[in-house]
């Protein structure tokens, strides 16, 4: 495979200036319009953001490791778990996938860029400067935002003069995050290669151009949200204050209008990227992919029709909650032809266990207890039990970590050589997948057990019947906070001293974007490249 | 659908999106310090920030003015360019629909709560009794005072029919834009403006009319807030697509676009066609029902 398009490459870019970067740091980084270099600025700015969350998250465990008030005062504590959220879910998680559609769209498609590589830029830029503003609330009078990340009125409007920078600095990362959307949906629906389908594009395109119309539909939401609290705060409207008429109970229905598509645009990426991972290790073309592509696109229909479910206890009527329950439950249907279609793409292939693969079966297996757990919760009576509980935070972690963030690096491992030219160590890549595995489940299993027998969330003193298991958590979490070490290392010594990956880099790799060498030149696919079916890893296969 | 052909302009560098960045993060700071008055500087700052933000699009759109005009960019090109400006315009309709939802919600199901209906018997007994659920209201708390609600068959109705013709004229400038006849094209486009600037002059009056004589305001209970937020919003957007339609009146005047090259004039047709829109729902749901 791939001659067609290596030869055209050959041809047409390796004489061009495919190599002319710009030179400098500021024409090279801060002025950039190239999709690499942004896709390589927001991986950074997500690794930063998610020591600095990990950070929030060690003060956190540090203080349940024991009964008591240890370290930190409750006020602070609730500062951290706020300040942990948002940061994970804003600063880390999603700009981790925007980098990665940054990266692989243009190569995956055969574009030469991102559709408005000027607003590229933008979408990134600001983030850096809406997280300076969040995080500096931490050092104002008051302190940083403690009302929870849901910023739930009054409580969340209650707090001191970090109401405003919370509120606007959503307002940057929503502008933000509509941009790099919207540059998504237009470079896939316009900048495809002549030859590349819809229904013929890599499973990772079709997650986002999903994911991107999630975001274009809910950000704004958001947006529109926070806007009622920061007038509702400092302008006198009474939007969630019944006194004028108004309902607290209000903004928890337009957050979670919001809120739950959010929770899928933080996996439905990282389900594109399992779909990537395991055809290659398993040597077998993905199981059912017009199935997958209908999956995704029927949970992101799904998703904006079950917000209520985070709100079971809030006094809806009786209607409300049956209708949210059941609702809710039948997104197990095409989440579950989803991971049967994983493991059927694994069935009878011949498999090898390179580290992605390692992480993309363990996304498969972890994610589904988090998806089970989810079921639990989506039951109403059961709800009512659960509700604010550990053992709601042990869904949303395996959901998100060992969901999201598993693929996320399994997707950095697999794409690295691609973006370098160097392999890493596979010996000390698979001490880091070991070692995370292991840790992960000592930090976020024993937080159902805690959760079943009634430790609530967002609390800095416990009952000491829930002592051993909260050492227990607190232990893995020490654990886990070295794998950013360990992850940093085995890629700076890759980068100083790895072997030199091939075209391929994996055996059984399809697809656009290993027809270009590695490492990817600055420039690819200046003009499109011709494409055969047979060069896609669904280009000739009809199921 | 429209795929690759022929080579793809991929600006190199550019500038101003950290100049915006600097200008964004200015102006909301600015405007932090403003509302919390921790310091007298934060007017400044956000003043500073507005300013970078205008030079940025100032010069971003220069440049691609610039770039457009020296024919660079191609149909593949334009169709990012309508597809960015598309997706711009659904964004802005949830953003809207936040509002909406709110108003929604007010008027179906927090009031009637409040007032005893379904579940909310005992909300009403025990915190708000004696309410009486209506619209529009100020709450069982009256937050704001007594007030009258703004009546829809004067200024609301004339502001409509305001808006709605200038749809059509900015329909008969675009049709003598296509047929290449720029005088009627300047004329109509003029008009568009004027309309938009008219609907403006009527709401400010409507403001000036319910702070100063029916005591509504922004702190009038759901109602108020609704109301303003709500027309205040689409009031911001008119001002902006009124801005952006003398931008393109003046890119007209200056022999800008002709009958297949016209991009912006059609995004910023669509941004107003859009507002247009918004209006329609105001009037309905906010004034007339």
């Amino acid at each position: 495979m791939a001659i067609h398009a290596a030869a055209h490459y050959a041809d047409h870019a390796q004489d061009d200036h495919h190599n002319h970067k710009p030179h400098g740091f500021f024409n090279r980084w801060v002025f950039s319009t190239n999709h690499k270099d942004i896709g390589t600025l927001y991986l950074i700015f997500a690794f930063i953001m998610a020591c600095v969350g990990a950070a929030f998250s060690g003060v956190i465990r540090t203080e349940l490791m024991k009964p008591g008030l240890q370290f930190v005062q409750p006020y602070f504590f609730n500062q951290m778990t706020t300040m942990h959220a948002l940061v994970m879910i804003f600063g880390a998680i999603m700009p981790a996938f925007v980098g990665l559609a940054n990266w692989m769209i243009p190569l995956q498609i055969g574009a030469p860029d991102m559709a408005l590589p000027r607003m590229n830029n933008w979408s990134f830029w600001i983030l850096p400067f809406a997280f300076t503003i969040l995080l500096s609330t931490l050092f104002m009078p008051g302190g940083a935002p403690a009302g929870g990340w849901t910023m739930y009125p009054p409580l969340a409007i209650q707090g001191g003069n970090s109401v405003a920078f919370l509120v606007f600095s959503v307002h940057l990362m929503g502008i933000s995050s509509i941009m790099g959307a919207i540059n998504i949906i237009a470079t896939i629906l316009n900048m495809r290669a002549p030859g590349m389908d819809l229904l013929k594009m890599p499973i990772f395109v079709w997650s986002w151009l999903i994911t991107a119309f999630l975001l274009i539909a809910v950000m704004p939401v958001l947006a529109g949200a926070v806007t009622m609290l920061l007038t509702d705060k400092y302008f006198g409207t009474s939007f969630f204050n019944a006194a004028g008429g108004g309902d607290p109970v209000m903004f928890q229905h337009i957050f979670w209008f919001f809120g739950h598509p959010e929770v899928y645009i933080m996996i439905l990426p990282a389900f594109g990227i399992v779909s990537e991972i395991i055809p290659t290790f398993s040597r077998k073309p993905l199981f059912g992919y017009q199935a997958m592509v209908f999956a995704i696109a029927s949970i992101a229909f799904l998703s904006f029709i079950v917000w209520g479910h985070h709100m079971f206890t809030v006094g809806m009527p009786l209607g409300g909650e049956l209708y949210f329950m059941y609702a809710t439950m039948l997104i197990a249907v095409p989440t579950g032809v989803k991971v049967f279609n994983w493991v059927s793409t694994m069935w009878g292939g011949s498999m090898s266990f390179e580290t992605p693969m390692l992480w993309a079966i363990s996304f498969v297996i972890l994610f589904t207890i988090g998806g089970f757990s989810g079921l639990m919760l989506a039951l109403v009576p059961a709800d009512f039990q659960y509700q604010d509980t550990y053992f709601v935070v042990a869904h949303f972690h395996y959901v998100l970590v060992t969901g999201a963030l598993f693929a996320i690096i399994g997707a950095i491992y697999y794409w690295w050589p691609k973006w370098t030219g160097r392999m890493y160590n596979e010996t000390w890549a698979k001490v880091h997948f070991w070692w995370s595995m292991v840790f992960v489940n000592v930090l976020f299993f024993p937080q159902h057990f805690l959760g079943l027998a009634g430790m609530p969330r967002r609390i800095p003193d416990y009952n000491v019947a829930f002592a051993d298991w909260n050492l227990v958590s607190t232990i893995g979490a020490y654990g886990m906070f070295l794998t950013p070490i360990m992850m940093f290392l085995i890629l700076r010594r890759s980068l100083k001293s790895g072997a030199p990956a091939t075209m391929h880099v994996w055996e059984g790799t399809h697809g656009l974007e290993w027809t270009v060498p590695s490492p990817a030149p600055f420039h690819t696919f200046e003009t499109p490249p011709v494409i055969h079916d047979e060069d896609l890893a669904h280009g000739d296969i009809t199921h | 659908m429209a795929q690759a052909q022929g080579a793809y302009y991929v600006p190199h560098g550019t500038r101003w999106p950290f100049l915006g960045s600097i200008g964004l993060s200015s102006t909301v700071v600015g405007a932090a310090l403003w509302i919390n008055e921790t310091t007298p500087y934060g007017k400044y700052l956000m003043a500073f920030g507005i300013a970078c933000l205008l030079s940025m699009m100032f010069g971003w759109f220069r440049t691609v003015i610039g770039e457009s005009l020296a024919g660079i960019y191609s149909k593949q090109v334009d169709t990012s360019f309508r597809m960015g400006m598309m997706w711009f315009i659904f964004s802005e309709v949830m953003f809207f629909a936040a509002f909406f939802g709110a108003l929604f919600y007010a008027r179906n199901m927090s009031v009637p709560w409040i007032g005893g209906e379904g579940d909310g018997a005992l909300t009403n007994f025990f915190l708000w009794k004696g309410y009486t659920p209506a619209w529009p209201t100020n709450g069982p708390g009256a937050i704001g005072g007594s007030f009258e609600s703004m009546p829809a068959w004067g200024v609301p109705l004339l502001n409509t029919l305001i808006l709605l013709s200038s749809g059509v004229t900015i329909t008969i400038a675009h049709h003598a834009l296509r047929a290449g006849r720029r005088t009627q094209l300047l004329i109509w486009l003029g008009a568009t403006v004027i309309l938009g600037a008219l609907f403006l002059k009527f709401q400010a009056g409507e403001y000036i009319e319910a702070y100063t004589k029916m005591n509504l305001t922004l702190g009038s209970g759901v109602y108020g807030s609704t109301f303003f937020m709500l027309t205040g919003f689409h009031g911001m957007h008119v001002t902006l697509g009124a801005i952006m339609l003398s931008v393109i009146w003046l890119r007209c005047l200056k022999g800008h676009f002709d009958k297949d090259h016209h991009f912006a004039f059609e995004a910023v047709a669509w941004y107003w066609h859009f507002v247009d829109v918004v209006w329609l729902g105001l009037f309905m749901f906010v004034y007339v029902l």
